[in-house]
């Protein structure tokens, strides 16, 4: 984002994690309270990445485990005789998905906990920040009508 | 639930820098017939799980559920605004998704293609700043809102209320329809607010307006809340609070219940079923006043098309759930995902038994509705027995155009109002009552 910005700037998908990294904006005027919202993002940003990168390199991984181990079951190579790489059909991953999926369960509800405790206190204090400005703005317009 | 096949078109781009909102318009229209074209030959990739099912105005047929969320996200104006900064970025952004076009048109035409898991155009890997911008807002809005979701839960709406045995009144029935169509846009909001990271990492929601950065939490809260208010206000003020009771607790259903319960149990289904059946409820209550049988076998028949319509197409989508961490039935008890779809397109057939008996419609209702019910109920089989790729999207495919024609024939076979005041029980007429009591 070019330096002379004075809003968030929001990033491609990350390769790991899909999802966007935003760069925020510090003003220089930043009041404590917008200072305390960007420090929520940041740390929720911070904190949902690394959950979701963790958790889809743990899925490619072990879905790369569970086809290697089923072709080698059923006698085949990782790569066919044309170089393609050989891949099991929807019925025999459905196996693999219903797996993966109980065994992170507990995973999950732990994240969506402190997700939506990440996202209300995040839109809670954008409220507050809003709610702020809007007075003062009006404030400032009061006192320019009275000039 | 509902769930909607879109088509991931990664091919057809537009390079509509100026005009971006006409052609906005202009490509979802030509977008939608391309679709039509290639539906056969893509790999159909997305869905969409929502509010309501799937009662689609005859003429957009197979149409318009692929159409939604494309990447129609282009970003020209976004470009427009980046070229101040640098003129040589948009020139290379234009060219680049020219010739994006130009490969993705060839590629758009080989049979088969598998659209790979992440394609993106160059325009969404730049970064963007995190304004809004006023000329967005109502495109921004709109997906928020999945509008063409609202569209469809309105149009069951409607149906409910078309199906009343009462005589029709055109001011009920549009305050009906919009309070409905208010009350979706809010609880479709709240359910994209909370569910942001996990639609960032699924391919058919990660364009999605709070995803990709388009509009804050805040502005959506509030955006939800004055849809939400005003809607439920005018169902409980202008048609009658009973309706305006059903619409609340629907959006309550949908995004304290269902949302979280997605993540928890497969029995969010069964949640996400009942939120369907309720529009045409609504529908019926705003007409009539009071919650009849008839009412109840219209929801009926909606909560049991949700299950074949939805287990078929989450039978494809399994790798995403999984890894996203949703808990649906295809994924865990593929079984029962198959043997629940067998038993509701089952039920259709008895449900659309039920209506003359109810007096909702004649005898020539079931009759007529028996070879659609007969052949769901086949592909529904067939579903069971295979559980394959093309079984389940067969069985798709057939929900989509399978209830509006039911409720087409539904209606066409409605029990005449006029016979019922000659036997002499015509129902209150509730719209009429609230006007009474509000103008002196």
């Amino acid at each position: 984002p070019p330096a002379h910005s004075r809003s968030d700037w929001i990033g491609p998908p990350d390769k790991h994690s899909n999802l966007r990294p935003v760069i925020f904006y510090a003003p220089p005027e930043e009041s404590a309270l917008e200072r305390r919202l960007r420090e929520a993002r940041q740390e929720a940003q911070a904190s949902n990445q690394r959950f979701w990168a963790r958790h889809n390199r743990a899925f490619r991984q072990e879905k790369e485990e569970f086809i290697y181990s089923r072709l080698k079951a059923k006698g085949l190579e990782m790569r066919d005789e044309s170089g393609q790489k050989a891949t099991l059909n929807a019925e025999e991953m459905a196996d693999f998905y219903k797996d993966f999926l109980s065994k992170n369960f507990k995973k999950h509800l732990q994240y969506n906990r402190d997700w939506y405790k990440h996202n209300f206190r995040i839109t809670f204090l954008m409220g507050q920040v809003a709610l702020v400005r809007a007075l003062r703005w009006l404030r400032r317009r009061k006192k320019n009508v009275e000039q | 639930g509902l769930f909607v096949w879109r088509l991931r078109n990664t091919g057809i781009r537009q390079t509509p820098y100026r005009f971006a909102h006409l052609y906005h318009i202009a490509n979802d229209r030509l977008i939608t017939f391309q679709y039509f074209n290639f539906l056969k030959r893509m790999y159909v990739t997305q869905y969409n799980k929502d509010l309501s099912q799937r009662a689609k105005p005859k003429s957009d047929s197979i149409v318009s559920p692929f159409y939604e969320l494309q990447q129609l996200d282009r970003e020209k104006k976004v470009v427009h605004k980046i070229s101040p900064i640098s003129p040589v970025h948009q020139s290379w952004s234009e060219t680049s998704s020219r010739n994006e076009l130009r490969e993705m048109k060839s590629a758009a035409e080989t049979e088969d293609s598998v659209i790979p898991v992440g394609a993106e155009s160059k325009e969404d890997r730049q970064w963007k700043e995190m304004k809004l911008r006023l000329d967005d807002l109502p495109g921004v809005l709109a997906r928020l809102s999945k509008i063409k979701l609202t569209a469809l839960v309105v149009s069951t709406a409607s149906a409910g209320f078309a199906m009343a045995p009462v005589p029709f009144e055109f001011t009920c029935f549009l305050l009906a329809s919009l309070g409905t169509g208010l009350a979706s846009c809010a609880a479709n909001s709240i359910n994209q607010f909370f569910e942001v990271p996990f639609d960032s990492n699924m391919n058919r929601t990660k364009n999605r307006p709070l995803v990709r950065g388009q509009i804050s939490p805040l502005l959506a809260v509030c955006f939800a809340a004055c849809c939400g208010v005003p809607g439920i206000a005018l169902l409980t003020l202008g048609v009658n609070p009973l309706t305006g009771a059903l619409g609340a607790f629907n959006i309550f259903l949908y995004t304290c219940c269902y949302t979280p319960l997605k993540r928890m149990s497969i029995a969010n289904t069964w949640v996400g079923a009942v939120v369907g059946a309720i529009p045409p409820i609504m529908g019926w209550t705003a007409a009539t006043g009071s919650l009849d049988a008839g009412a109840l076998l219209l929801g009926g028949i909606l909560y049991s098309w949700q299950f074949p319509h939805f287990n078929a197409l989450s039978w494809g989508l399994r790798e995403d759930y999984s890894r996203g961490g949703y808990c649906m039935m295809s994924v865990t008890h593929p079984e029962l995902c198959r043997r629940v779809a067998l038993r509701h397109c089952l039920a259709l057939i008895g449900l659309s038994t039920v209506a003359p008996v109810l007096d909702i419609t004649t005898w020539t209702f079931p009759i007529i509705s028996l070879p659609i019910n007969l052949y769901i109920s086949y592909l529904g089989f067939r579903f069971y027995r295979d559980a394959d790729r093309s079984s389940s999207r067969k069985l798709f495919f057939c929900s989509l155009w399978h209830l509006p024609m039911l409720l087409l024939v539904m209606f066409t076979c409605k029990k005449s109002v006029l016979e019922k005041e000659d036997k002499g029980d015509l129902p209150g007429r509730s719209c009429e009552r609230a006007m009474e009591i509000r103008l002196p």
